[in-house]
This record gives C-alpha cells, structure tokens and sequence, in this order.
C-alpha cells in the first residue's frame, strides 16, 4: 500500500530563490524550500504568500525570478504535466449547486485525462474514502460544511495524483469536522501514498497531521523541519491547583515545592489565556514525576484542579523561531518579531501570538 | 455498509471506512481529452442533460417548440393543394423564431459560464491540464453548437417535409444548404454575444436579463429606426442601420450571399458590396466576443 517508496528520496517540491512580485507586494522574496513525500504542513499567517506558492506550483503563475520544481518538472515548462499529476483543493467553496457529487467528481477526473469508465470507477472509489456514501447521489446543494470539504477533497484526489496541494482543508469546519479532516489527510499519505502539501494558518492542527513543517512569513523562509523537531517526545505536565488559607497563592507555593524537591519547571506562561498564570508547566521524566506532584500538592494541603499531559506546540518553537530570526540577524527577522520592541513583556508576546493564531478565518492571500 | 465490520475502533459511524486504496495506473488521456470532455459536458449540458429535472424543462420545450412550428409548416405545405415551395425559406425561419432563439441563448448561455464563475469552479478547471484557451473554446464550441442543433434541426424537418411534398429536389438541396450555412454562422455569432453578456454578469439572473435585453433591445431598436427610415424614403440607411444588431448582420449576410430574401422594411437588404461589411462585421463580433472571453477568463484564473 506504500507507493511512497517508489519516491522515497525523490523530492517533491523543489524551490530556488523563488520570488513572486506584483506591483505594490511582494509576495514571495526568495524563497528556497526542499520537501520530499509526506504530509508536508506550510504555516503562515494570512497573507504571508502560501497561496501565492500554491499557484506557482501548479504553474498557473510565473515566478518573478527563480525556479521551481513539483515532481522533478520545471512548473515554467510542464505546467500541464505537473497539473496532470497534482491534485488542487481550494480554500474557497468551489462546488456548483445543483449537480450530485457523484456527477461533479466524475466530471472532474475526466478533466484531469481519465478515461470514462475509469473515472466512474476512481469516483465512486475516492468519495467512499473520503468518506460520503448515499448523499453522494443528492445535490451538493444540501450538503453540510464538512461534507462540501469531502467533496473537494475527493475531486484533488481522484485521479490519484502523486501530490495533493490542500488549501486550508480546515476552514469553516467544526472541532470534530477538522479532527476527522485531519485524520482523512493523514490517510491520505498512509493508506493512499500520496505526498500532501497542506496550508493553515493554525499551527497546532499541522503538528498531529505532518511529518514536516514549513514556516514562511512575508514571503519568506522562517523555518523547515521535521515536526518531531517542533514537538519534542518529553511530555509537559500542566498542573492547576486551588489556593487555601494557608498557601493564599497556592500555584506559588506549588512551584517552589516542585523547584526545591528538583522538578523541571517551564517558566513560561501557558498561551496568554484567562487563568494562564494559574497554570504550572513541569517537565515530566516519568511516572516520579506524577507522584511528586501528587504529594507535593498532597503535602500542602490544597487542592489540584487538574494534571493533564501536555506536549510542546509547534506555536511555542514558532515563538522561540521568531526570536531566534530577531536575534540572529537583524535584517531578516520576521515582521511581527522585529517590530517587537525588545522591552515588551513575554507575557504580551505570547498574547500577540496566540491571537494571531486563532483570529482570522480565511486566508485572503 | 456494516461500520461494524470495517472500522476496528470506536463506535462513530461517521469514522472513514478503511477499506483499502486502489492506485490509478491507466492511461492519462491529457489535454485535447479533457477539452473535449468540457465540450461534451457543457453541450449536454445547454440542454439539461446530466443536471437535474427542473433544468431540462426550459431548453427542451423550446427545441420543442422549434421543431414544433417546422412540423406545422411541413403539414400546410404537404397538405395544401398546389404547392411548389414550403411556406416558409429556410433561411427566414430563424429570423421568425428569434424570440425563442433568444429565450434559449439567454437561458443557457449563463448556466453554461455564469455558474462556474459565481460557484468559483473555474480555478478547479485551471488546476488540471487544460490551458485557458482550452476552456474558453470548448466553452465557445459547445454553446455554438447547442444553438446549431436548435435552429438547424426544425431545418432538417422542413426539408424532409420538402422532400415528401416532392418539391423541386435541386432547388430545396440549395436552398437548404444554405439555410444550414447561415443558421451555423448565426450560432457562432449569438453564442460569441451570449457567453460575454453571460460571463460579464456573474449573477445568473442579470446575466438572463442582459442578453435578452442585447438582443431584443438591439433588434427592436434597429427595426423600428430602418422603418422610420424606410418610410422617409432613405433606403441607403436602411441598408447600414442593419450592421448594429446580431440578428439584422446575420439576415443582411444571408440576404447578400445566401439567396435569402430580407427581412428588412420593403426587403431593402445589402446588396453584395454592402454584404461584405455585414460579413465583416460577423467575423469582428465573433473574433471580439474570443477575445473578451480570454480577457475575462485571465482575471479569474486561480
């Protein structure tokens, strides 16, 4: 079921110094990226020239300078064949009405070159994988959000390209809509050995989905890596406790229990949330870890709220990436990071970042 | 589909059914496949096939009612004593039916580019191997031939009709012919108009309204000036107000080389010299409604 060994070290997407220039924007400034099969995530905030990279990919748009490869073609010379091999879900609503899904996909897969008989077969196929059975013969019309998304997704995917490119597959989705989403588009590198390229501009969907993630901001490489690089496997613990008439600041007495028993404690607050400075990250190394906690707050006689495990989000290593671009080289630090000025309090910081990352429900760019 | 025996965990039936991926290995069939298809669908389309019920309605009663009225025209002319042509040439009979000619280029014609711009399904078009040029024609060629086949069948009726009247075989052949030439340029003609009203006005309903109202307006307008003039006894105007409708070009091209009589006020219609300017004038039209697609279709893109 694996036909990414077929391509194992095959990249997928190749860019040098690509740059995309319109009039007044700069859309893309040299932008080098190397991503190979997998679930590859591109993270950037609205407008920071994802679905600017989308297009050139599918060779719909030249680049202003530098080059870009999807499957080893040049997307300036073989647009056409890269089209025939690459699957496209757009982030607008794309569906007409008043036609079955059945017959939209079918459709479809013709236009991408299947024969009929075997677009027939290919559509009925793909829309039960993704997962829409007898609604398949009803209008698209009455069809739900989610259901809409399927059906987008299964028309980039029926004539079983080599690549999907998923623009922001989420949107407009419910939390159980996006994890079933999420779900469907990891399947579709596991089960389908398609390579996925998927756009969001929320960091913490792409870290259970991708192998790999990209950062782009203005038009620019922020950072690439595997996400194991982004989520390190040790847990976080987080730790709520009450307070009580003798600890009146239970979460301090808390912390220096922990710190003086030899705990690793994160000094970060949580996100910037209501009650985030209630909220205790510790280092887990183990079960002792647990037990500690448990007795520490058993010993001080207060109450614990909660102790949920917890793993590094992609946004804290944003965060750390951005102040990484600010202070190693002053020129190409990242917008929101250099206009930081460098007396503001990490507790606003964070505040930014978590609103820029759950604020703003389309992606215009 | 039992969930039960398809999905080893949990109990939500909504969970995807893991039932195992077929990889595509067949042939790809590219490009001039894939505007063919679009030419193959939208013409099925132009006439409700292969959407729902209520979307046939319309386009097929008005092929009804084309071939209707030929059927009518063939009885009186088979039926009556002593008749040695039909009733009706065939290059008048889409100049007598322009209103349902019209009634089905306004109707189809949005429903053909409208809807895939209003539900933004172009860029899923420009996602696979077709160019611009490639939509845009099958596009062209699939509304052209929608209306060929409305007004050049009730043709084929009357000159089957003709023929079992035992008309005059020689005579009815060419003047069927060239029937067939100038509804074939009239098609080409008002879909170029149609589908740049159409795929200007995204909305479907203003897209219905413009082009009826391009070609009534224009026609109503045309007439009734070349009649004002006829009466005042200027004929050369006659003969060049005739150039600013679709319908007046096509009936001055037909009149000119095609053996038609015209359907202008006294049937003052060009003269050959003059005729080529109408010819012209189609060609322009025809080359600029091309033209305005492909610029419309630059914008859209992706």
């Amino acid at each position: 079921m694996f036909r990414a060994t077929t391509f194992e070290n095959v990249t997928v997407i190749a860019t040098e110094s690509l740059s995309k220039r319109f009039p007044r924007v700069t859309a893309l400034d040299r932008l080098s990226l190397d991503i190979g099969p997998g679930v590859t995530g591109l993270v950037g905030a609205n407008g920071a020239g994802k679905s600017t990279l989308i297009k050139i990919l599918l060779g719909l748009s030249p680049a202003t300078e530098g080059t870009a490869a999807v499957l080893g073609l040049d997307v300036a010379t073989s647009g056409g064949a890269i089209r025939e091999q690459v699957g496209y879900m757009p982030e607008h609503d794309a569906l007409p009405p008043d036609v079955s899904a059945t017959e939209f996909v079918v459709h479809m897969a013709r236009m991408s070159g299947l024969p009929p008989t075997a677009a027939r077969e290919r559509t009925a196929d793909t829309l039960r994988h993704v997962g829409l059975y007898e609604e398949r013969y009803r209008p698209i019309g009455g069809y739900s959000t989610g259901m809409k998304q399927r059906v987008k997704l299964a028309q980039a995917l029926v004539h079983d390209p080599k690549l999907v490119l998923l623009d922001e597959p989420t949107n407009g989705l419910d939390p159980v809509g996006r994890d079933e989403m999420l779900g469907l588009i990891r399947r579709v590198f596991t089960d389908f050995g398609i390579s996925v390229l998927v756009t969001s501009h929320l960091l913490g969907e792409l870290e259970r989905t991708c192998d790999h993630v990209v950062v782009i901001d203005g038009g620019k490489l922020l950072r690439s890596s595997s996400t194991s690089d982004f989520t390190q496997t040790t847990a976080t613990l987080a730790v709520e406790v009450t307070d009580s008439d003798t600890h009146p600041d239970g979460t301090r007495a808390v912390r220096e229990a922990l710190t003086a028993a030899g705990a690793k404690l994160h000094a970060r607050v949580e996100d910037g949330l209501p009650g985030a400075g209630h909220i205790l990250l510790v280092e887990a190394t183990g079960e002792e870890t647990y037990d500690l906690v448990r007795d520490t707050v058993a010993d001080l006689g207060i109450g614990l709220v909660r102790m949920e495990q917890r793993r590094h989000h992609i946004a804290e290593v944003f965060r750390t990436a951005d102040a990484d671009a600010e202070a190693a080289a002053a020129g190409e630090a990242a917008a929101e990071a250099a206009r930081e000025p460098a007396a503001v309090q990490p507790v606003q910081h964070a505040v930014q970042h978590a609103v820029q990352q759950k604020g703003g429900g389309r992606d215009a760019g | 589909m039992p969930a039960e025996l398809t999905t080893p965990q949990g109990t939500d039936p909504t969970r995807i059914h893991n039932i195992g991926y077929r990889s595509y290995d067949g042939p790809r069939l590219g490009r001039s496949y894939a505007r063919r298809s679009l030419f193959s669908q939208s013409l099925r389309g132009a006439y409700g096939l292969g959407r729902s019920a209520k979307s046939k309605v319309l386009p097929m009663i008005l092929f009804a009612v084309m071939c209707l009225v030929a059927a009518i025209i063939v009885a009186v002319a088979v039926a009556g004593p002593g008749m040695t042509d039909l009733p009706v040439k065939y290059t008048r009979y889409a100049i007598v039916m322009q209103a349902v000619i019209g009634l089905y280029l306004a109707s189809q014609a949005p429903q053909s580019v409208s809807r895939d711009l209003r539900f933004k399904t172009v860029p899923l078009y420009f996602s696979r191997p077709i160019e611009r040029v490639d939509y845009v024609l099958a596009k062209y060629a699939a509304m052209a031939s929608a209306l060929f086949v409305l007004t050049a069948t009730p043709l084929v009726i009357l000159y089957a009709g003709a023929l079992l009247a035992e008309f005059d075989f020689a005579d009815q052949t060419k003047a069927f012919a060239q029937g067939l030439v100038s509804v074939a340029l009239l098609s080409v003609l008002f879909a170029g108009v149609g589908l740049v009203m159409a795929a200007l006005t995204p909305r479907r309903g203003f897209g219905v309204a413009a082009v009826i109202a391009v070609l009534t307006i224009s026609y109503g307008a045309v007439s009734t000036v070349q009649v004002i003039a006829w009466e005042q006894g200027s004929t050369g105007a006659v003969e060049w107000l005739g150039l600013f409708s679709p319908l007046t070009l096509i009936d001055g091209v037909q009149t000119a080389f095609l053996g038609a009589t015209s359907a202008f006020p006294g049937g003052e219609g060009p003269s050959a010299g003059s005729g080529v300017v109408y010819l012209l004038a189609v060609l322009a039209l025809i080359v600029g409604s091309y033209a305005v697609l492909m610029r419309r279709y630059r914008k859209v893109g992706l």
